[in-house]
Parts: C-alpha cells; structure tokens; sequence
C-alpha cells in the first residue's frame, strides 16, 4: 500500500515507514535514546529526501522524547531550573543552524554535511559506547568493582565565572558551560534533526558532573523544546516538514518503544551498550561507504536556482 | 506534316507541364488546401491522491482538410507533448576531494519544464532535422537549455545538459514515446502520454504539432491542470500558506502522541 508524502513529494510504501518507525521505536526503548539518529539516515536510505527527513527527523523526536520526560517529571528527577538554562542556549543554536541548513541547502552542500557530521558523530559515539561496555563487560567478567569518582572532583568547567546554584542538581556551576552545551546540541538538532541526548547525557555526566540521576530527564526536558521550536523554525522557512511521514513514524515509534522498554529491562546494562554501540558504528559506517563510494551519476538535478558557486 | 508537327508539339508541351505539377505538390504551396487541426483530451484535470501511481492522459486529434496523396504516402506526423510548470533547475557534478564526493560544480538552467511526456508517430530525428526542431522547440533532446550567468566552457554545457536530460529521463519526469500516437482512421488519431508519480502539480500543457513532410504546420495547446486533492493539497497549501499555524500543529500531533502512548501503555 503506498502512501503520498505531500511535502516529500513522493510515493512511499506505508508499511516501510511503519516498520522503520516501529523498529526504531523500538531500539529508541529498548536503549532509552530518543531514535532521531537512526530516523533520520534510514530515512535517507530510503530516497527520502535529506531536507525533509532532518526536519521530520526532529519533529518524530518531540514524540519520542514525550513519554520519557513526563515520567521523569512525576518521580522528580528533572531539574527545571538546569533544563531552563540548557533551553537557552537551545534556542539560540537551534535559529542559529536552521540559518546553516538553509545556507548549506543554496551552496548544494546540505547532504553531503549531514552526512559527515553522521559519519563523525555516529563513528565516534559508537566507538567509545563500545569500548566503554567492552571494558565493563570484562571488568565483570573479572568482578572487579568500578573505580570510585568522587562528584566533588572539579575540572576546569568548574572554574569559570556567572555561577549558579541549582537545587535539584545539587550542584553549584557556571552558566557558561550549560548555555555552550545547549547551544551545540540545538544546532545539531536542526542540522542532523537530532534530539542530541546521545551527546548531551555522557557531556553532562562526565564534563559538567552532573549527579546521573537528574540527567536524563534534565537532557529530555530541553530535547522536547528544542526538537519543537526546530520542528516550528523548519516549517516556516524551508517548508520541509512532512506531517503525513511523522505521523506514521510517531504513531509506529511509540508502540515500538513501549515493547523495547519491556525488553530492555531484561538485558544487562552493557550489553546493551554494547550492542547500541554496534548499531550506531554500521549505520555510521554505511553512510561512510556511500560518501566513499563512487557514486552511480555524479550529476544530480534540484528544481530552483541556487546560483553557482 | 503540319499535322504530325502539332501533335508533337502538344506532347511536349504536355511532358513539360506534367513534370513541375507533382513538385509544387509537395512544396505544399497549394493555396486552396489548409489543414487544420483539432484536439481534445480525456480530462482536463488530473488529481493526485494519496495513492497517485501516475497516469495516462489520452488525446484525441483530427486531421480537416488532409491531402489524399500525402496521407497515403504517410507524410502527415503528429507529435503530441505534455509540458509541467516551468522552474529553475539545477545541475550539480560530483567529483572526489579527499577520498569525498562532493558537489563541486553547479549549472542553473532557465525556466525549464519540470516534466516533459512526448509521444510521436515516429522517431522524431526520421521527422524533421535537429536545427528544426530546436527552433519549435519540440522532443527532449532540443528544448531549450539555456545556463543563468558565467558558463565556464562549451563543453561543459553540453556536459550538463546531457546529464540534465539522462536525469530526467531516468527519473522518469520525462519520457519519451515514439509510437504513442497512433491513427486510427485516416484522419483521427490518438496518442497517450504518460504522467509520471511524481509528477509536479500546476498547470501543465499539451501541446499537438502537426508535421507535413517534415515541417511543422500547424499547433494546438490544451491546458491540463494536476492537482493535489483533498488532504493532500490541504497539507501543501498549509505548510506553505499557513507555516507557523502548520508547525504548531506538528508539534502538537507529535505532543498527542507522545502523552497518549504513555498514557494507554501505563493502563495496561
């Protein structure tokens, strides 16, 4: 059965975009990551265009990303004030990419950025997720325990001016360093069309030190504005978001996650790291290839002009 | 003798009259005799639906006013063409920058039809010559291609314009059909021209040539509107018209469905 995609401009089969969806959903519950990584270069495989799987991309993450932080909200572990000033920084670097995309989009060099900065990302959070559960995996094996960290230790994040104290975090830290991590993650979301938690949780963790318990739902609270206000900036200056394709990948994708959570919980934690870490180094390593490869037709035609170079 | 002289005289006159007839003929210099030509088609609107898998549009034509002798001998040629809205178009080549490809080099062609279907009674270089039919212009290989700004060589002109038309072709906006129009009777004819799935909506035209021994001489155009229907055409004209409105209400679809998953499962 197809299906038109109205901005996308083509006919696609609905049951590929429902079984992408609910697969990614899956893996998105299974792993606890919101799943716009993987969206998006799936859909790219499947000849949608770059343009409307980023901002469809970032629009399936508001969904996926919902569920998540309502939960967290309710037990607690969410600490606005943190999240807030994240938000802030968001923002700013979500306008701030979509003026990117749009540039990259006139230059003709839009698909082969959001593919480099795939094949970057996805290599290098890949590699240290496997390495990192490989390590764990044989410290187990060995049953030795973790080398304690104290949350006290300071780096130099620590040592920068415009303090604040945030309460729920119990922690007292610059703004600087949480508005700079906000503003990278919300240009990567409107770029990539990522929520970004897959960056910001182990940034948040290891550079600001954050207590790991807040983190999550901290991270899933400014994903859902930023995913949002992107989803909202997208639409209004490259017309690029396909409501008819998020939708079925929503609807597919939260189904999927809620059988992926029941799973996850019956795998140990580095194992599924492990395998996470697997899965994003070959979808990483495929869009690598394609960069590589030479391509079938070196020409390509896009309606409108861009002027030349 | 005077007799004999006279009877030769009239058959010479009669053999060097009866050469020029048959030549003014086929100049088609006639004055008396002008063809006309009519068409109409199948439907004048064409809808994309959420299932749209392409379509076929089938033109009636007739022939008034046809010459016995040149419709026997096959000299009439109709070309019927059906031409999308027109735009800028882009060409971007690829080459290999640090083990990369990358677009490096673009070429930005002037208002030139999204989609193009053509179907003729024959091949169209067995009809008229190339120069001829780039001045109509008619058929995939002569439509105009004319580069916006600086164009660095002639060569790499008609690089990208061959890359233009094979893209075209292989994506199927254009397509090309060399027996799609067929007679029927010895004035009437049809031809089906081909809209692709993905083709553009707008107003798209069909044009109908008329070929008399290789000359092109008459032409008639019908307009075809292709629209997006229903909640297609709704979504397009919101996500354009209404960007901000239409935004809002992505997020607030992806919001429903986020909450309402969480709250369904959390019941079970």
């Amino acid at each position: 059965m197809t299906v038109y995609l109205p901005i996308a401009e083509l006919s696609v089969n609905i049951f590929v975009i429902l079984g992408m969806g609910a697969a990614v959903g899956f893996l998105s519950g299974m792993f606890g990551v919101g799943g716009g990584f993987l969206i998006t270069p799936l859909l790219i495989f499947y000849n949608i265009p770059p343009v409307v799987a980023v901002a469809t991309g970032a629009n399936q993450v508001v969904a996926s990303s919902i569920s998540g932080a309502i939960t967290h909200f309710r037990r607690g572990t969410l600490d606005m004030k943190l999240g807030s000033v994240l938000l802030m920084g968001g923002l700013a670097g979500a306008t701030l990419g979509v003026w990117i995309f749009s540039w990259l989009r006139r230059l003709g060099q839009l698909d082969l950025i959001i593919s480099l900065l795939y094949v970057v990302f996805l290599g290098t959070i890949g590699s240290l997720m496997l390495a990192e559960s490989l390590r764990a995996m044989r410290r187990a094996a060995r049953n030795e325990k973790l080398p304690l960290k104290r949350p006290g230790q300071h780096n130099w994040v620590h040592r920068l001016p415009l303090k604040m104290r945030f309460k729920k975090s119990k922690i007292y830290l610059s703004a600087i360093p949480v508005v700079a991590l906000g503003f990278g993650i919300g240009i990567l979301t409107s770029v990539m069309g990522v929520g970004g938690g897959f960056i910001m949780v182990p940034a948040m963790i290891y550079l600001l030190r954050i207590p790991t318990n807040v983190v999550v739902g901290t991270s899933l609270f400014q994903i859902i504005f930023v995913t949002a206000y992107t989803t909202m900036v997208q639409a209004a200056t490259n017309y690029s978001v396909d409501i008819v394709l998020a939708t079925i990948l929503m609807v597919a994708g939260v189904i999927g996650a809620q059988y992926g959570v029941r799973v996850g919980q019956k795998l140990r934690g580095e194992q599924l790291r492990a395998l996470l870490g697997l899965l994003v180094l070959a979808v990483g390593l495929r869009l690598a290839v394609d960069l590589v490869l030479t391509p079938a037709d070196i020409y390509s035609i896009s309606v409108g002009g861009f002027g030349s170079p | 003798m005077t007799r004999f002289l006279s009877a030769a005289l009239t058959l010479f006159a009669a053999l060097a009259f009866a050469a020029p007839a048959p030549a003014q003929l086929l100049t088609g210099e006639t004055p008396t005799i002008r063809e006309g030509l009519e068409i109409g088609t199948s439907t004048s609107e064409i809808a994309i639906t959420s299932d749209f898998r392409g379509a076929d549009l089938t033109i009636f034509g007739a022939l008034t006013n046809a010459d016995e002798l040149f419709l026997a001998i096959g000299q009439y040629d109709v070309v019927v063409t059906l031409e999308g809205p027109r735009d800028f178009a882009t060409v971007r080549r690829k080459e290999r920058v640090f083990g990369i490809w990358m677009n490096t080099r673009s070429m930005t062609f002037e208002q030139v039809p999204e989609s193009y279907s053509i179907a003729s009674t024959r091949h169209l270089d067995d009809i008229q010559r190339a120069s001829a039919l780039n001045s109509i212009p008619v058929g995939i290989d002569h439509l105009t291609l004319s580069p916006t700004g600086f164009v660095g060589n002639a060569s790499l002109l008609a690089d990208f314009r061959e890359a233009y038309r094979r893209l075209k072709l292989t994506n199927g906006l254009y397509q090309r059909d060399t027996t799609g129009v067929r007679f029927v009777s010895p004035s009437l004819f049809r031809a089906t021209v081909r809209l692709p799935a993905n083709v553009p909506d707008g107003i798209h035209m069909v044009h109908a040539y008329l070929f008399k021994s290789g000359e092109m001489i008459m032409q008639k155009d019908l307009p075809l509107r292709v629209v997006k229907t229903g909640l297609e055409q709704a979504i397009t004209d919101a996500a354009h018209e209404k960007p901000i409105a239409y935004g809002l209400f992505c997020v607030l679809i992806a919001v429903l469905t986020g909450w309402g998953a969480s709250v369904i499962f959390r019941k079970e």
